[in-house]
């Protein structure tokens, strides 16, 4: 398994970057980590005529709170935002799912942006980002923009980014006082992609409840405060709303079984870390 | 800015084992392939080429990471550790290769220069690591010959070694 041909641009300015995906659009991929990119690259699943990479500049990296958010530059490694001394503080969901992404030997490459930027519909950080209702910070040789998760991932590894531009950084909502944030996954083994995976935010107003593994895309939902059968036949309906499909490593039906019934422990993980 | 042409071959300088090192790779050139095929280091192995197996593991600037998810043009001015530069001198083993020797970690070889990377990474920044943090590292290895026990009985036992010796 080898990557087909390609030309490599070593990028050393935002403004390479912008002309280079201005100038090739579909033809370039960008790379950070590679940790996604390079399977995809020696499967030949992707098959760029440019590969443009981003982590020489030193404007993409660097974790920082700004607005109430924990802003994570595209050149910040995974491993880099799990060691970074306030995130339990800051984010406690964020800082509960990190482990679980990928494993440590990857998470030591693989960068935050990216496994957005992939946009898989098992992956934690979309569910974390969709679940906390962050924004993705695009940028291209005409414009700047924000992106809301919720309108970021539109299909199965699809998102809302189009061809020429660059996903400069992410922002996660900090913790907010009084809100109890959980996370669960199922999976194999540790470090295997998820079967399924659940986020949960209790709130004044109920509840904001996030799943990974189902769908072509994670999808999160808002309930009001409800009573615990109710919350049972809220979670039963979403679970077959995600039109669950069997794979090789699980069942549809056991998918719906784990949105029920992880999906209720991580809720009421949630209520009980409420602080 | 440079931009490497994908039918030539483009010279990559880093740092391999602590001696600087130099050698021709066309962009889509693997960092496995380049250490295998052309500086002839043949210690990194070569499993799943996607990232899965953890036998091509080797350290990138100070940390673990998969020689086959990354390209040769990617390293240029980093500093790379393989299993070849574990050993202190010829003939001699390091606490950890040791470790793996007298603990039976190993039976045919072929995943453990990859762990053998991961590992010395793992117990330079976790001294004192518990059964179950070796374990979670170990995750990111597929061993098909030793069920693992032999591995983690290896690195608790080289973890106390260096916590005695202070070095490795």
């Amino acid at each position: 398994m080898k990557p087909a041909a390609f030309d490599y641009i070593r990028a050393e300015t935002l403004a390479e970057v912008h002309a280079a995906l201005a100038a090739e659009g579909g033809r370039a991929r960008v790379i950070a980590g590679g940790q996604t990119l390079l399977p995809m690259l020696s499967m030949r699943l992707a098959r760029p005529d440019v590969v443009v990479d981003i982590m020489r500049l030193p404007e993409l990296g660097g974790i920082s709170l700004e607005d109430a958010s924990i802003r994570v530059g595209a050149a910040v490694r995974q491993a880099e935002l799990l060691a970074w001394p306030p995130l339990a503080e800051q984010q406690p969901l964020l800082a509960a799912v990190l482990p679980w992404v990928g494993h440590a030997q990857t998470r030591s490459r693989g960068t935050v942006c990216g496994s957005i930027a992939h946009a898989d519909p098992s992956a934690e950080l979309p569910l974390a980002l969709l679940a906390l209702g962050g924004t993705v910070e695009l940028s291209s040789k005409r414009r700047r923009r924000n992106v809301v998760a919720a309108d970021f991932f539109t299909g199965l590894m699809t998102t809302a980014r189009v061809d020429d531009e660059l996903i400069d950084a992410v922002r996660f909502p900090c913790r907010q006082k009084g809100h109890g944030y959980a996370f669960r996954e199922f999976g194999r083994r540790h470090g295997d992609f998820a079967i399924v995976a659940c986020a949960a935010i209790i709130h004044d107003g109920g509840v904001t409840f996030a799943v990974a593994g189902v769908a072509d895309r994670p999808v999160a939902r808002d309930y009001p405060a409800l009573e615990d059968g109710a919350l049972d036949d809220a979670l039963d309906a979403l679970a077959w709303e995600l039109e669950a499909r069997d794979d090789l490593h699980a069942s549809a039906r056991f998918r719906r079984d784990l949105v029920r019934r992880m999906g209720r422990e991580t809720i009421d993980e949630a209520r009980r870390c409420r602080a | 800015m440079s931009r490497l042409n994908a039918g030539s071959r483009h010279r990559v300088r880093f740092t391999l084992n602590d001696e600087p090192i130099e050698g021709e790779a066309e962009p889509r050139l693997l960092l496995t392939d380049f250490l295998r095929h052309v500086l002839g280091m043949t210690g990194t192995h070569v499993g799943c080429e996607h990232g899965v197996c953890g036998a091509c593991t080797v350290e990138i600037d100070g940390v673990p990471a998969r020689a086959c998810l990354t390209l040769a043009v990617q390293v240029e001015g980093a500093r790379v550790r393989t299993v070849e530069g574990l050993a202190p001198e010829p003939g001699k083993l390091s606490v950890l290769q040791d470790a793996f020797r007298r603990h039976h970690a190993l039976q045919c070889g072929f995943c453990t220069p990859g762990i053998l990377m991961s590992l010395d990474n793992f117990l330079r920044n976790h001294p004192r690591p518990n059964e179950a943090a070796v374990r979670e590292h170990l995750a990111g290895h597929l061993c098909r010959c030793t069920g693992y026990v032999t591995i983690v009985n290896a690195a608790l036992d080289a973890a106390a070694k260096l916590r005695q010796t202070g070095h490795a």
